[in-house]
């Protein structure tokens, strides 16, 4: 018998082929990418949620004189003022970047018009405070008359600590998001989850006719920003709206408001995932199930329901993340009711408290990546699923059934089609409610904040950009961790790289984009406010579901190719562009309009990082209903819209003839 | 039936021929203590092996015993953890797989789907600085070897699974590799395809003369086209020789129970060439086992010879001449399955298998006794029983 | 520009070495029709030369104002100054603030121009703006100075608060028209009051510093808990709430007069109310950013930006603007927009800004539920 073990010694490493160095070389540049555009900003992101403002009252030193001005006191710091006087509880000196403490509060008796004369220095260098609006500071003494003395403000220093999220938690204001937010995800993914099941089960379980027609309008949320629900409800629910009765005095800004409008932006998600579980049935359980003689109900509950139920789940989760990560829909309809990306978009815009913004961002990524982390695992099941062999269920007519099936799907393509009818109707009417004569004013873009038609422009131009890089980089990405060998660990880092986006809220990765990119520090901060950055954010924000899609074709092909052509010394890239590239088009061509559609309509992540030459019509939208010019934000919305259904039609055009000269191998 | 076959075609005579020519040759491929883990598991295990230039050998074992970790070491997909590989004399252990030279045929044949199979076989040839017209010769020279002229324009989806197979290994054979790898290429056809393929591979490699290392898991196939057969076993060779040998001369119990088929009993040595089954002594072939020592003994249910019943006269003194009583039998076409019991045996099951003439001849038929003889050459003894 | 003027710069070499290339790059052919290029050869000079020695400066200018504004500003201001060229980033003011604030310390901006004056107090807090008496200073209304000597920041124009006042909607509900912010907390006008908010709006905030300073601290705080009861909604933005008078969203708009004249001219059934307790109001003003490359071209923007000239075109859409004397009445405004502000204390607005935002948060921010 041979020995048992591994004998001792090194093992010998395979020597580099030019086809290792260009692989290894496009790994190592895609995973910077994923570095740099993801895990840099993302950690810069979190040391600013911990970077914290206090007024250090050891920092400064008074003197009083008497009446006189030749009298003076011994130098007491602010602190110990302080301590005599109690004024400030230690609360109180928690502070913001951009906070002042007046320095009267130390001094009981201080009145501006007494001859008394203040002298104060910092007891440390960086000790500042302003004189009026004027910064000051310096550890020299300087003396102040008191009606000079009564405008010295100090200032906070910066320190590191867990500050501001007590801050955050002891503010009910802010904390009370949360509960908002899990509770408007909560509720909005019950209903969409129930729509879409219902939508999902016609479809595929009845033999209604329409299937098609309905299919598409399914799809049409997915081509509009956030922002367009809510602005349609406005003009169907608002004070002024056409349905308004209906809400019986209840306000539609709001949780109202946001509920219908995360229904309709989530459904088509939900339906797709769903519908996918549902085709999947295995014929053979039914079968079971009738000769059991089990009655329809209890077919459904027992055999429909946990074939889907993988289904079902992950889409629960995936709606659940949409509605609490998004942050157009509450921006325009929320009214009081404050969400947390919402709060995001506040704190920074608002009120320039980067801090607390990054706080609220951390906050809503712990949601996200738990719902994220169910989606993965669940996903995996699923899969399992699918791929089990089963006999596809056939539906029966039943006349009852299907016209059931067909009030209900109508029923929810009413409320599609109506809530985009309602913005292109608002976007032509002159005046809503007092003129509704027709016009098109509200296309005059270029007399209305937001960036006027050149942000129209724009939105193309990145989708564009978005849709060829994007493509480019995911599949790349996506080739070098299936079909490299070796090397395991950097490809088990890239693959988990590649799946976080989906876990980082838009909001959370613009805010991370400033951090790092707007530090003169960073060499690469000259891309900052340019198309690139807001390219390279559009890539990275919507970068999972490419590289998922990618992946899966990826898979599909077989393991030996690469092997196969090293043996026939081929170099790699040319079994890439030869046969990898060809065979996976169909999936390509997906990404590209995948990525083009969420770059027309994006808000979340480009928010933070537009900049005046790079205004983008999806935050056009948004900046004119936030001026209140509500008929030009549709009208804007409108042109995503339309663009969004011409690209489609160019891609579903484009593929049918690739695939038509590329995939006619396809055919036996 | 594995067995089938087994007892028609014995050894291929061209095999023997082939192995006499190359034993003059040095070794092509040298492979020396090769190890591989995949991290706590060790897949192969000091391998050692030379392969001669124009063999044809095939590796042979059951799933997980590391016959296609060790193709893979060879052609550089899987490094293997220590030890080393020469190819013509050239140390080729490091060596990414484009730097070496095999052409490699896998068991999905992976032919490039939206290439047709003219392109699929030039894919090799392009880059290599030959003019057009010289790759479109070579490609329609390989098409005929492999007899698909006709279907140059299709993809490959339009052909048969044995005719993606031909591809596949005219696409390797195309860069004219000195060493062509097989990873289970007829596993995914059906049977009667298989049977002929066997034939055709076998055939092209002749006449190319090129060494050829095929993986399999089907001894019939290995016994078939192997100038010589590897059987590995958890990571280990147990024996090389050539399919005679293999199956004549089993080194260990596993290549015995592997290749063909086998009546085992546990035994206690009793002599050089002598057995004790519980109280029955049987003769064996010789073995250097030490006396008193546990050891199984086993014999070939083809080895076993009918002697009618225990009253017809006998040819010779045969040795190891038991009474037994036909249990069940079972025909299986080209012969009978018999399964026997023996008061000997201490009422274990011997299984025989007799030909239709000899059943006919002697009058076997179920509930039946008779004698058969164990020759004691073809009692095999290896160490230990379970 | 021309080869004349290029010339006349002085910088000689720098001049043919640009007109090169922008002959060598201008595929076009005819030298006329190059030189007439001033954006590609504006682009090299940047690049390849420190501007300061170059005839024509590229200013980058941050700024606030209407976008609907921009492009009068920049050709009246090109026109009178032939050699300076405004590169516009525009924003609203939140988000041009924040930018400004971000680049602390690499700004990006030569000039700030028509940003709110709290904002560039903030500014000035931080130690980034230049300080400098423009030409003329002293012939402004001194209100929209700062009070430093030079000072940080000059005025052009202010936006005043004012409320939007739908008649056909108060029609319909019977409601008559307030007259003071006071008459705002009247039960009557329960959920019919929009207002911005603070924390997001700078208008929003101009209006609750100025109920404290006419009201003082404690008061007001008591009259925003009674607003707070007749309020709709809180928006985002400062001209959103007069919009939604404009379209009957809501009866009453807290906003300033600006959109309310837009919305008005627009065929909107609104009147513009002024308080009679005063307005609160917010100059737009300029600032030269510390540590700008184009110094001397930055202070003849702000030398341009208080000129007669430019009070004159600022009062195109501000009925208040910094040159005494200067403003004309704009349709649908009264003629004394100006007498309806408040003395608005800037430096105290900053100073207390992120004191008073907290408190209004933690009063009114996020416990309201909305009502119809």
């Amino acid at each position: 018998m041979t020995a048992l073990a591994l004998p001792a010694g090194r093992a010998p490493r395979q020597s580099v082929s030019r086809d290792d160095l260009v692989k290894r070389g496009l790994m190592v540049a895609i995973s910077l990418y994923l570095v740099l555009s993801l895990a840099a900003p993302l950690y810069v992101m979190l040391s600013k949620s911990l970077s914290t403002y206090r007024f250090d009252l050891t920092q400064f030193e008074f003197q009083v004189s008497d009446e006189t001005a030749t009298v003076w006191s011994k130098p007491k710091t602010a602190a110990a003022l302080n301590a005599e006087l109690s004024a400030l509880a230690p609360e109180d000196l928690r502070a913001g970047s951009d906070s002042r403490l007046a320095t009267t509060k130390f001094f009981k008796d201080f009145s501006f018009r007494s001859p008394v004369k203040y002298r104060m220095r910092g007891t440390v260098e960086d000790a500042r405070w302003l004189v009026g609006s004027a910064p000051g500071g310096g550890t020299e003494w300087q003396e102040f008359d008191s009606n000079s003395f009564r405008r010295i403000m100090l200032r906070p220093t910066q320190s590191f600590g867990l500050d501001n999220f007590v801050a955050y938690f002891s503010t009910p204001s802010l904390s009370i998001s949360i509960r908002n937010s899990a509770l408007m995800a909560t509720i909005s993914t019950a209903i969409t989850i129930a729509v879409a099941f219902g939508l999902a089960y016609a479809l595929n379980r009845s033999r209604m006719s329409f299937k098609g027609l309905f299919r598409l309008v399914t799809v049409i949320p997915i081509l509009v920003p956030s922002l367009l629900p809510g602005i349609a409800l406005v003009y169907l629910f608002g004070n002024q709206g056409l349905l308004k009765p209906i809400m019986m005095g209840y306000s539609i800004y709001g949780p109202i408001g946001i509920v219908i409008g995360s229904v309709f932006f989530t459904l088509p998600h939900a339906f797709l995932i769903i519908s996918t579980a549902l085709s999947v049935a295995d014929a053979r359980h039914y079968e079971a199930a009738t000769s059991l003689r089990a009655s329809k109900w209890r077919t459904f509950w027992t055999v429909t329901v946990p074939g889907a139920r993988f289904g079902l789940i992950s889409a629960a989760f995936v709606v659940f993340t949409l509605v609490i990560t998004d942050f157009g829909l509450p921006k325009v309809i929320g009214g009081q009711y404050n969400m947390l990306a919402v709060d995001i978009y506040k704190q920074v815009i608002g009120q320039q408290n980067f801090e607390m913004g990054a706080v609220v961002s951390v906050i809503l990524l712990i949601p996200a990546i738990i719902a994220f982390a169910v989606d993965r695992i669940v996903q995996r099941r699923q899969v399992a699923l699918l791929s089990a062999r089963s006999v596809p269920y056939q539906p029966k007519p039943n006349r009852r059934f299907d016209m059931l099936c067909l009030a209900w799907c109508s029923v929810v393509a009413v409320f599609l089609v109506g809530i985009i009818g309602i913005c292109q109707l608002a976007a032509l009417v002159k005046l809503w409610p007092y003129d509704m004569s027709l016009s098109l004013k509200n296309y005059a873009f270029d007399l209305m904040d937001g960036g006027g038609w050149a942000s129209y422009a724009n939105s193309i131009r990145l989708a564009l950009l978005t849709a060829f890089f994007g493509t480019i980089v995911v599949f790349t990405g996506a080739y070098m961790v299936e079909k490299t060998q070796g090397f395991s660990a950097g490809r088990s880092a890239f693959h988990f790289l590649a799946m976080l986006p989906m876990a980082v809220p838009g909001m959370v990765l613009g805010l991370a984009y400033i951090f790092f990119f707007n530090n003169p520090a960073n060499p690469l901060s000259p891309i900052y406010g340019t198309m690139t950055i807001l390219v390279i954010c559009t890539v990275t924000h919507f970068y999972t579901v490419s590289h998922l899609t990618a992946l899966t074709a990826l898979k599909q092909m077989d393991a030996e190719f690469e092997p196969v052509a090293a043996s026939l010394k081929q170099p790699f890239q040319k079994l890439f562009f030869r046969v990898t590239v060809p065979v996976c088009l169909p999936a390509i061509l997906d990404i590209s309009i995948y990525l083009f559609v969420n770059a027309m309509t994006t808000v979340s992540a480009v928010v933070f990082l537009y900049s005046t030459e790079t205004q983008l019509a999806s935050v056009a939208v948004l900046n004119m209903d936030d001026a209140g010019d509500i008929a030009p934000a549709a009208a804007m919305g409108m042109m995503i819209f339309y663009t969004n259904v011409v690209a489609r039609l160019i891609h579903a055009g484009v593929s049918g003839l690739l695939l038509s000269r590329t995939q006619r191998w396809r055919d036996r | 039936m594995k067995h089938e076959s087994i007892s028609g075609r014995v050894a291929a005579p061209l095999g023997d021929i082939a192995m006499q020519d190359a034993a003059t040759k040095p070794a092509y491929l040298q492979i020396d203590g090769l190890w591989k883990a995949f991290g706590e598991f060790v897949a192969l295990r000091n391998i050692s092996l030379s392969i001669r230039e124009g063999e044809f050998v095939c590796f042979l074992g059951p799933s997980g015993c590391g016959k296609t970790t060790l193709l893979r070491a060879i052609a550089g997909l899987d490094l293997q953890s220590r030890g080393t590989i020469h190819q013509a004399g050239k140390d080729i252990s490091t060596l990414p797989p484009s730097q070496r030279d095999y052409g490699i045929v896998f068991q999905s044949y992976a032919l490039f789907p939206n290439l047709t199979i003219e392109k699929n076989i030039a894919f090799g040839l392009e880059n290599t600085k030959r003019p057009r017209a010289e790759i479109d010769n070579r490609v329609k020279e390989l098409l005929a070897l492999v007899g698909l002229s006709s279907q140059a324009k299709k993809y490959p989806a339009q052909l048969s699974g044995g005719q993606q197979q031909r591809i596949a290994l005219a696409r390797a054979i195309a860069i004219s590799p000195g060493l062509l790898l097989l990873d289970e290429p007829l596993s995914a056809l059906d049977a009667k395809v298989r049977v002929h393929l066997r034939h055709e591979i076998k055939e092209l490699q002749r006449k190319l003369g090129v060494t050829t290392i095929m993986v399999t898991h089907d001894q019939e196939e290995a016994l078939s086209m192997a100038d010589r057969i590897v059987v590995m076993n958890h990571g280990v060779i147990d024996q090389v020789g050539t399919p005679t040998e293999i199956y004549r001369h089993p080194k260990t119990l596993f290549v015995a129970d592997f290749i063909g088929e086998t009546n085992q009993f546990p035994v206690r040595i009793a002599g050089r060439s002598k057995v004790a089954l519980d109280a029955t002594d049987l003769a064996c072939a010789p073995h250097d086992l030490p006396e008193g020592s546990e050891a199984t003994a086993v014999i070939r249910p083809v080895d076993i010879i009918p002697h009618g019943n225990s009253t017809s006269e006998s040819i010779g003194t045969p040795e190891n001449l038991i009474d037994v009583k036909v249990e069940k039998m079972e025909f299986l076409g080209a012969f009978w399955r018999c399964r026997l019991s023996s008061a000997r045996f201490g009422g274990r099951i011997l299984i025989a298998d007799f030909s239709i003439n000899a059943v006919r001849r002697l009058g076997i038929e179920i509930g039946g006794a008779m004698q058969v003889e164990l020759p004691s050459e073809r009692v095999l003894v290896f160490p230990g029983n379970s | 520009m021309d080869d004349a003027r290029l010339r006349q710069a002085g910088g000689r070499e720098a001049a043919l070495s640009s007109q090169c290339i922008a002959e060598c790059t201008n595929p076009m052919g005819n030298p006329i029709m190059k030189s007439r290029s001033p954006a590609v050869l504006a682009a090299f000079a940047v690049t390849l030369l420190s501007s300061s020695a170059f005839a024509e400066t590229t200013l980058t200018v941050y700024t606030s104002v209407e976008a609907v504004d921009l492009d009068r500003y920049k050709q009246t201001f090109e026109a009178a100054n032939p050699d300076i060229k405004i590169n516009w980033v525009r924003d609203s003011t939140g988000v041009m603030t924040a930018k400004l604030l971000a680049e602390k310390d690499n700004p990006q901006a030569d000039v700030v121009w028509g940003v709110a004056a709290t904002s560039l107090l903030l500014l000035k807090g931080e130690g980034m703006l230049e300080p400098y008496a423009p030409a003329g200073v002293e012939k402004l209304d001194q209100k929209f100075v700062d009070s430093a000597n030079p000072p940080a920041w000059v005025g052009m124009d202010a936006y005043v608060a004012a409320l939007c006042y739908n008649t056909v909607e108060a029609e319909k509900l019977g409601l008559t028209p307030p007259k003071s912010w006071a008459d705002l907390t009247k039960p009557e006008y329960k959920g019919h009051v929009v207002m911005p908010n603070p924390n997001s709006s700078g208008t929003g905030f101009l209006d609750v510093s100025a109920w404290i300073q006419i009201m003082g601290e404690e008061a007001a705080w008591k009259y925003m808990d009674g607003l707070h009861e007749n309020i709709a909604a809180y928006t985002h933005s400062g001209s959103k709430p007069c919009k939604m008078a404009a379209s009957g969203e809501t009866v009453i708009g807290v906003s300033f007069e600006f959109p309310g004249a837009k919305a008005k001219q627009g065929g909107a059934p609104i009147d513009i109310i002024f308080p009679s307790e005063g307005s609160g109001w917010e100059a737009e003003a300029t600032a030269i950013i510390a540590g700008t490359a184009n110094l001397e071209a930055a202070q003849k923007l702000v030398d341009w930006s208080i000129s007669k000239e430019a009070n004159e075109m600022y009062n195109v859409g501000y009925a208040v603007v910094a040159y005494p004397g200067v403003a004309k009445p704009i349709e649908h405004l009264p003629d004394d927009v100006a007498s309806k502000m408040i003395k608005n204390d800037f430096e105290w607005a900053a100073n207390n800004r992120a004191a008073i935002l907290a408190e209004w948060a933690k009063r009114y921010d996020g416990k309201s539920e909305p009502k119809s």
